[in-house]
């Protein structure tokens, strides 16, 4: 409302209208004196970076010299680039074996821990303290454990008379142990989501199916495990985008060897960014990986409305 | 040990008291397990146990399961010929600060795009909420650009600046604080508080339970973190923990003994924090995929 609609004779609603706008201004003031510090850091630490950043995948730089503007070169290059297409194919070789796993072993673990059984608590401790420890730590426990020569794992197959393996030495047999190590720090997240979501089943359902005459398994997969789909396709959403980000635990292994056989999409753009110093080039990596993270994502979402699961 | 982490067992699935077949004389899920349990603790296990294993037994092959003594050795070269304790000591700053921030910047934030009324209110949370879709990757090269330019890389407040808040906290503390009722906070309003008393005498003093998720989340996150540092850091005086012992993989790489007490010393508080307080960690877990 502006003033041209008030009578200048109503002083009454000049007054009004000004103190109403006293209020707004004060409302607002106070309302970012709230938000604005977190906000500010937020969206200055994200939005502007990645703004900043597609500009700079236009780029050649190398954070010295004048930069040159090459328009979509460094995504046509990527597009050639077999150093690229090869950790292309280890990251999706690597996605493959996590994120089964990790889901199939997350629904095992959530049902088995979801019992009134002794020990249990013991059981959920050593399942889920692994959970708080670093890239940093898994790696080293990683290296030491598998080992060719001092290792864990070596130690008991000369034991049993068993041939000795490479295992992080080895190309064929690098990525599985890093996928292992994986779970072994990560199981805990998707058995704890399967966990709550099994506890918010209504236990009803499950006794109506068995009233009606279902034995316990049935029940399980006709009512249980329909009930768990959401979190299902939440948690391969979550652990496909974690997967195809791997980086810390090859930096920490085994630095993308052996014969660059665990070098992932995100080892390779590190590198390309920060030994290389081909910011422009890392940067069009980066938008890539992101840009088809979030068709990926798009993609489940659809597909899962599709099949009336109903995840978000 | 602490109390088990999740209300025991719901009627959806647990097998009531059906009778027992095949005659085990124990629940056979104990049969998964406790194998299961067994090799997601041989890791730790193994760091504790190497951590306090001569060196000559380490570098034996075959290395004998069972230690012939235990040493501190291990830990008295490491304090003695590295700077863990100095590293021990960024961390430790960095993650508290992180915490505090977080704790002071997202319930505030929170609370305002949760409660008050405002012009730019839907535009600023429809920005924190997109931001939490975009990957440490796309941001790293501009962010190490910018903390060139002003300085702070090598320097312990490369590693803190980007854990002061984050888009997670603000969105978790407004969904706690929409879940409170608002009477209360009206109740207090009418009474002649200002916001600001209403925030911290009614509303923070309820908000316990998310600030813990809150602060676990920033713990972890903060404690654990290494891609960043090892980007924003080369300057071995300003290294955190994580960073240090990653150090030791080039320089140390066969003093299995040095390298497990550095673990130890990287690991063992998150592990003693998540033993005090599994529920809450648990919580945390639920609400964040923090780790992959």
């Amino acid at each position: 409302m502006s003033a041209a609609h008030l009578s200048p004779a109503s002083g009454v609603g000049v007054d009004r209208q000004r103190s109403r706008r006293r209020r707004s201004l004060r409302l607002t003031l106070e309302g970012w004196a709230f938000v604005g510090p977190a906000t500010v850091l937020v969206l200055g630490l994200s939005i502007f970076p990645a703004i900043w950043s597609f500009f700079l995948s236009l780029q050649r730089w190398d954070g010295f010299s004048e930069p040159q503007n090459i328009g979509v070169g460094n995504y046509a290059y990527a597009l050639k680039d077999a150093d690229l297409a090869a950790a292309v194919t280890h990251t999706v070789l690597y996605t493959a074996l996590f994120v089964p796993a990790s889901i199939l072993l997350g629904l095992l673990l959530a049902v088995a821990l979801n019992r009134r059984i002794r020990f249990i608590g013991l059981y959920r401790t050593a399942i889920f303290v692994p959970f708080v420890a670093s890239a940093a730590a898994t790696g080293i426990l990683t290296t030491y454990l598998f080992s060719p020569q001092f290792g864990l794992l070596n130690n008991i197959l000369r034991r049993i008379g068993l041939p000795q393996q490479g295992w992080l030495e080895d190309p064929r047999q690098a990525m599985v142990v890093i996928a292992i190590m994986s779970l072994w720090g990560s199981a805990a997240f998707t058995t704890v989501i399967f966990l709550a979501a099994l506890q918010d089943i209504p236990g009803e359902l499950v006794e109506a199916a068995r009233i009606d005459g279902a034995t316990a398994r049935q029940a399980f997969w006709h009512v249980t495990v329909p009930q768990l789909a959401p979190v299902a396709v939440f948690a391969t959403i979550w652990q496909v985008i974690q997967a195809l980000q791997l980086f810390d635990l090859v930096y920490t292994t085994t630095r993308g060897g052996p014969l660059n056989a665990t070098q992932t999409v995100v080892y390779y753009l590190w590198n390309a960014a920060f030994r290389q110093t081909e910011f422009g080039y890392g940067s069009a990596v980066a938008w890539t990986l992101f840009l088809v993270t979030m068709l990926i994502t798009v993609g489940v979402v659809l597909y899962s409305r599709r099949a009336r699961i109903e995840a978000f | 040990m602490s109390s088990s982490a999740l209300p025991s067992a719901s009627a959806a699935t647990a097998g009531r008291s059906r009778p027992r077949r095949r005659g085990l004389p124990f629940s056979p899920w104990h049969l998964l397990l406790a194998p299961v349990a067994v090799l997601f603790a041989i890791p730790f296990v193994q760091m504790f146990l190497a951590a306090l294993t001569p060196a000559e037994d380490l570098n034996r092959i075959p290395t004998p399961f069972i230690p012939t003594r235990l040493t501190l050795d291990g830990f008295g070269q490491l304090f003695g010929t590295s700077p863990v304790l100095l590293w021990l000591g960024n961390t430790v700053l960095v993650s508290v600060t992180a915490i505090v921030s977080h704790l002071v910047l997202c319930s505030l934030a929170g609370y305002g795009f949760a409660r008050l009324r405002f012009r730019g209110r839907t535009l600023g949370f429809f920005g924190i909420v997109a931001t939490i879709m975009i990957p440490i990757q796309v941001l790293m090269i501009p962010t190490y650009v910018l903390f060139s330019q002003i300085g702070l890389i090598d320097s312990l407040g490369a590693a803190i600046v980007p854990w002061l808040a984050s888009a997670f906290g603000i969105f978790l503390m407004r969904q706690f604080f929409l879940s409170l009722p608002p009477e209360l906070e009206e109740a207090g309003l009418i009474d002649g508080a200002t916001r600001r008393q209403v925030f911290f005498r009614i509303v923070l003093p309820l908000a316990k339970p998310a600030l813990t998720t809150l602060a676990i989340f920033t713990l972890l996150g903060s404690w654990n973190d290494l891609v960043w540092p090892l980007i924003a850091i080369n300057d071995d005086q300003a290294f955190t923990l994580q960073l240090g012992i990653t150090s030791f993989q080039g320089t140390r790489r066969t003093q299995w003994a040095l390298l497990m007490a550095a673990n130890v010393v990287a690991t063992l508080p998150l592990i003693l924090f998540f033993l005090g307080a599994q529920k809450q960690f648990v919580q945390t877990m639920t609400f964040s995929g923090l780790k992959g």
